[in-house]
């Protein structure tokens, strides 16, 4: 292990890299769960009945093991095969799960009075949605975008192994040839950058609770 | 002769099949009439407001609005029109004061500043001087405070009929008669229509004009303060006057 810093200095580049790739994995896969998730979570507050079947679903989706997920969509015809679209598809459906149910609870837990009182006063179901559930529920909805965010950040080193790029790459590379420095110059960005969203997104999240 | 600010003909209404918490309910109330309903709790005094704005709807009979079916009329349209206090205060945390005020003006369309001026006005009612306390939050106010803004809120857009969910409930009973003193103020000099809910005898007496015993899903006697207090018609009105009931 002499020597670490040396080491990742002299790869500095395909470090970067890797790293730039990986960040637009879990940059387009976040993105992209958000944009299901948040609409979806809002459809289920207003569908209560299909609340448990939908987040029951995303749950077990969540419990298939990431390899196994990213092996099972590769023979799937249009949106399988090898490389990142495959990689980016997986990551949704694990990102589905926190922003999707993270969704749903932040707005079904606003105080009950606080709705009666926009109902009361006479706002539209459209209005009650964007004025007072929205902004309530933001520190929920974003804990949720900052537990995918980061659960994404490790996973998508997995993605490597389908030819996805990112940070994985190295990591594969050093176990195949049992090189302990080279699995650290995958890990250790993945772990910073797993650490930094987190502290960002907090911060967020901090920043939007200040009701 | 005009039509009353509210009716309520023969209402019923349940929650459970068989169970009704309403049955054959009626009720008026004048214009610029104060009414105070009370009632033991779970009597059903909650759902007789909520049914006037149309929060819960009556499985029979016809709660009226200035002589117009609540039914016939768009809740949302209909819900500006109705000043509105809820128990808990129910203020929006994330907005200001002088948002929470103006809430319904800003439904109405007024402008922005013709909000501010409204907000100010109705703070300077209830004795939160605008200057002070415009720009906090509820989380920055005590509990009576919070439910000056609530009866400023419901007052904002200037409705003819305000109901009112238990307004004093959640405080200390010297805020509690400091605020009633006001409420009194504040009916005198704007003349609404007043449904107000609570389980207190005193205040019933205190603010209404007439006071409406509400137990086992109707109306048992309404009148003047006086006439509940020297003419009961029933047993269970005799009861509750005397205190054996409905006092905390």
């Amino acid at each position: 292990m002499n020597g670490l810093p040396s080491y990742l200095w002299e790869r500095r580049n395909e470090i970067v890299s890797l790293t730039a790739e990986h960040v637009l994995l879990v940059l387009l896969s976040t993105a992209l769960a958000v944009s299901i998730g948040l609409p979806l979570g809002i459809v289920l507050t207003r569908r209560p009945r299909l609340a448990r079947p939908i987040l029951g679903f995303a749950g077990v989706v969540q419990t298939i093991p990431s390899l196994a997920l990213f092996g099972f969509l590769i023979p799937l015809p249009l949106i399988g095969g090898i490389g990142a679209q495959t990689a980016i598809l997986a990551l949704v459906f694990y990102a589905l799960l926190p922003i999707l149910r993270n969704t749903y609870t932040g707005i079904r837990s606003v105080d009950p009075a606080i709705i009666e009182a926009a109902t009361g006063l006479g706002m539209t179901a459209r209005q009650r949605l964007w004025w007072v559930e929205l902004p309530l529920a933001l520190p929920v909805v974003l804990a949720g975008v900052r537990i995918a965010t980061v659960v994404s950040i490790g996973l998508a080193t997995i993605a490597a192994a389908i030819g996805a790029g990112g940070l994985g790459v190295l990591i594969y590379r050093g176990i195949a040839i049992v090189d302990n420095r080279l699995i650290l110059a995958g890990a250790l960005p993945a772990a910073l950058l797993a650490l930094a969203a987190d502290l960002l997104l907090g911060a967020a999240e901090r920043r939007w609770s200040g009701a | 002769m005009s039509a009353p600010a509210v009716e309520f003909r023969s209402v019923r209404k349940s929650f459970q099949p068989g169970r009704a918490v309403l049955e054959d309910f009626s009720l008026i109330v004048g214009t610029g009439e104060t009414v105070v309903l009370i009632g033991p709790s779970g009597c059903g005094k909650t759902t007789v407001l909520k049914l006037v704005n149309r929060l819960l709807e009556a499985d029979a009979g016809d709660v009226l609005v200035f002589g117009r079916d609540v039914r016939q009329e768009d809740p949302v349209r209909i819900r500006r029109q109705l000043g509105y206090v809820i128990q808990e205060g129910g203020l929006f945390p994330h907005w200001d004061v002088a948002r929470n005020v103006a809430v319904v003006p800003e439904l109405l369309g007024w402008s922005q500043e013709r909000r501010r001026l409204r907000a100010e006005e109705l703070l300077a009612m209830v004795n939160l001087p605008a200057g002070e306390f415009s720009s906090r939050r509820p989380r920055e106010l005590s509990g009576g405070q919070r439910q000056r803004v609530g009866m400023a809120r419901a007052l904002a857009g200037d409705p003819p009929v305000v109901l009112m969910d238990e307004p004093f409930g959640a405080l200390d009973p010297i805020a509690r008669r400091a605020l009633q003193g006001e409420f009194l103020g504040w009916k005198r000099k704007l003349g609404k229509a007043v449904l107000l809910v609570t389980h207190d005898l005193s205040e019933a007496f205190r603010l209404a004009d007439r006071v409406a015993l509400l137990e086992g899903g109707r109306v048992h006697q309404a009148g003047t303060p006086d006439e509940i207090r020297d003419r009961p018609t029933d047993a269970f009105v005799r009861e509750f006057v005397s205190g054996g009931l409905g006092t905390r």
